[in-house]
């Protein structure tokens, strides 16, 4: 990172840290809620900017973490953070299983796929699958998360636990995308047919993305069973995926900075034009349009840099 | 040269070595019952018109088609029926007839794409950044930066791959397919759409590769090119072999005159 950037990056995470002590209850809560599709969004990005799979069903892995926090907390009264690890395994696990059939599949057909798997998922919630689910209801009552004795309950207290896992998440997946693994979900983006070529285990990496993109989005899913203490089907919603899909796109595929910068002005800016009432819709739609027509590769677009500059540096010296 | 010394360790088998291969698509049999054999330190040329079946042996040898019936061997071991990635990591590499890169990032990671198999590392390596997974990372790395010198474009390291002449994208998917360490390099069309300059630096750097010790087995169309680094042609003709031979004789062959040569031979 160069030191213009290094400033820059820096000014903004220490604005965003002292937020809290600015703004009232229900601005924290927005912030929170952008730090959730945020966390989502990159995880999704890893899915669909880095490997190029098009997943529009991406709300139900979020759905998996938070049922199986959801669960696992009303009915076994295990701590809500404990149940993170066990989130990202079911979310993870689940979509290794519904995306090992259909890996083959590219683009469109596998957009409408992912589509259905959404789909399904929900109405499974809706008709309370197994008995656990709850049904349309839900499930209420999920008790608040306890991190190193603190109880957390108010929004400046959950924003900084989200916003805690959203920097670290960052730190993660930006040595990933530099890494011989975050190369790989490249080279499928770029053309499968010359990765496979190369000896890329193409299915093997696919997979991988999708593994991992719904781990994360499982673990978004306990933050948000934590800070609502209810969750019913309606928060997974098909509209929920075509916003994620939606900041990936709009924000650069397979570009961090530009996710992050897509969930504030796509969570963000409806929030702010709340007087307008049914007209700020309207306007939305306008300029992801406008967006989209002028700025296809999106609002920050990934520039590359999938190689650590100081370790070419000492190759090229040798 | 120590080639001879090389191919006369293998004369008991050969590298690479079809056997009655035939692959169909619906009606039309694109291959029909070919057999060759490629040894190893060899530079072998594959010919033939235009729909002969050239570049679906090549998919076939390197997994992207499975053969209806016969067999393909590579170093001994049965070859069809594994995975292209498989293959890839038992010691084959190929370029593209149509140059398939990864367009929009740079040669390094082109190259890198090479390096891949044989480097250690997954998920957890990669986001924790580990000094072991640092020191595969530079290997890696200083391998591919050689690999780019080696093709002569060891200069444009951070270039983004779309950006490079006809002639060079060509360079550096060999130099990606280098990256793989493999015997046996498989080109298809290598000098298709060089200039003259160009293609002479092709038979060059084929040279360069062969000196390598690395077996090359290409289709090419220039029979300049096909004629000075090749000791050995096989021709295809409608999914068929009609030739296996030494570019001389292959030259002197009446039914390869007929098929080919005498059709397109106006220089």
């Amino acid at each position: 990172m160069s030191r213009a950037n290094l400033l820059v990056t820096g000014l903004c995470a220490a604005l965003l840290a002292v937020a809290p002590l600015f703004l009232n209850a229900y601005q924290v809560d927005v912030l929170n809620s952008i730090g959730l599709y945020a966390l989502l969004a990159l995880g999704l990005n890893l899915i669909l900017g880095e490997a190029g799979l098009f997943n529009m069903g991406h709300a139900a892995f979020y759905a998996m973490g938070a049922y199986t926090t959801a669960i696992l907390n009303t009915r076994y009264q295990i701590p809500v953070l404990w149940t993170l690890p066990l989130s990202a395994a079911v979310a993870g696990a689940f979509a290794l299983a519904v995306a090992r059939p259909v890996v083959h599949l590219r683009g469109d057909y596998l957009l409408i796929v992912t589509i259905g798997v959404g789909e399904i998922v929900r109405i499974a919630l809706v008709n309370d699958v197994f008995g656990i689910t709850g049904g349309a209801n839900g499930i209420f009552g999920i008790s608040r998360p306890t991190l190193f004795g603190v109880v957390i309950r108010q929004p400046q207290q959950f924003f900084y636990l989200i916003w805690g896992f959203v920097a670290l998440t960052i730190f993660l997946f930006l040595r990933l995308k530099r890494s011989r693994f975050g190369r790989a979900l490249n080279y499928l983006r770029e053309d499968e047919t010359a990765a496979e070529g190369s000896g890329i285990n193409t299915d093997y990496y696919k997979l991988a993305a999708f593994g991992l993109g719904a781990a994360w989005a499982g673990m978004a899913g306990t933050l948000f069973a934590a800070k609502m203490t209810i969750i019913s089907p309606e928060s997974f919603s098909f509209w929920e995926s075509v916003v994620l899909f939606m900041i990936v796109i709009l924000g650069g595929a397979g570009s961090i900075p530009g996710v992050l910068l897509a969930a504030f002005l796509v969570i963000g800016l409806p929030e702010l034009f709340r007087e307008f009432a049914s007209a700020r819709m309207l306007v939305f739609g306008l300029v992801m349009m406008v967006m989209m027509v002028f700025r296809p590769q999106g609002l920050w677009p990934s520039r590359g840099g999938q190689v650590s500059l100081a370790l070419l540096g000492k190759a090229l010296k040798r | 040269m120590n080639k001879a010394a090389v191919a006369a360790d293998h004369v008991a088998s050969p590298l690479l070595s079809l056997h009655a291969v035939t692959k169909s698509f619906g009606g039309l049999t694109a291959v029909n019952g070919v057999s060759f054999t490629v040894e190893e330190g060899s530079v072998v040329g594959l010919i033939g018109p235009n729909g002969a079946g050239k570049t679906t042996v090549f998919n076939l040898i390197t997994g992207n088609y499975q053969p209806n019936q016969g067999d393909i061997h590579f170093t001994g071991q049965r070859v069809n029926g594994l995975r292209t990635h498989r293959i890839i990591m038992l010691g084959i590499a190929r370029t593209f007839q149509n140059i398939r890169l990864f367009q929009q990032l740079t040669l390094l990671e082109n190259v890198l794409a090479g390096c891949h198999y044989r480097m250690r590392g997954g998920i957890f390596a990669g986001m924790l950044w580990l000094p072991a997974q640092r020191r595969v990372e530079q290997e890696a790395i200083e391998r591919a930066t050689r690999e780019l010198a080696f093709v002569g474009l060891g200069q444009q390291t951070l270039a983004v791959a779309k950006n490079l002449s006809y002639g060079n994208q060509r360079r550096l998917e060999i130099a990606r397919a280098l990256a793989t360490q493999p015997r046996l390099l498989i080109l298809d069309e290598p000098a298709g759409g060089m200039n003259e300059q160009e293609t002479e630096a092709l038979i060059g750097l084929i040279e360069q590769i062969r000196a390598r010790g690395i077996t090359i087995l290409l289709i090419e169309h220039d029979m300049r090119l096909v004629m000075r680094a090749c000791e050995k042609l096989v021709v295809l003709e409608h999914g068929s072999k009609i030739a296996e031979d030494s570019p001389e004789r292959v030259r002197c062959d009446p039914r390869v005159i007929e098929a080919y040569l005498g059709a397109e031979d106006e220089v």
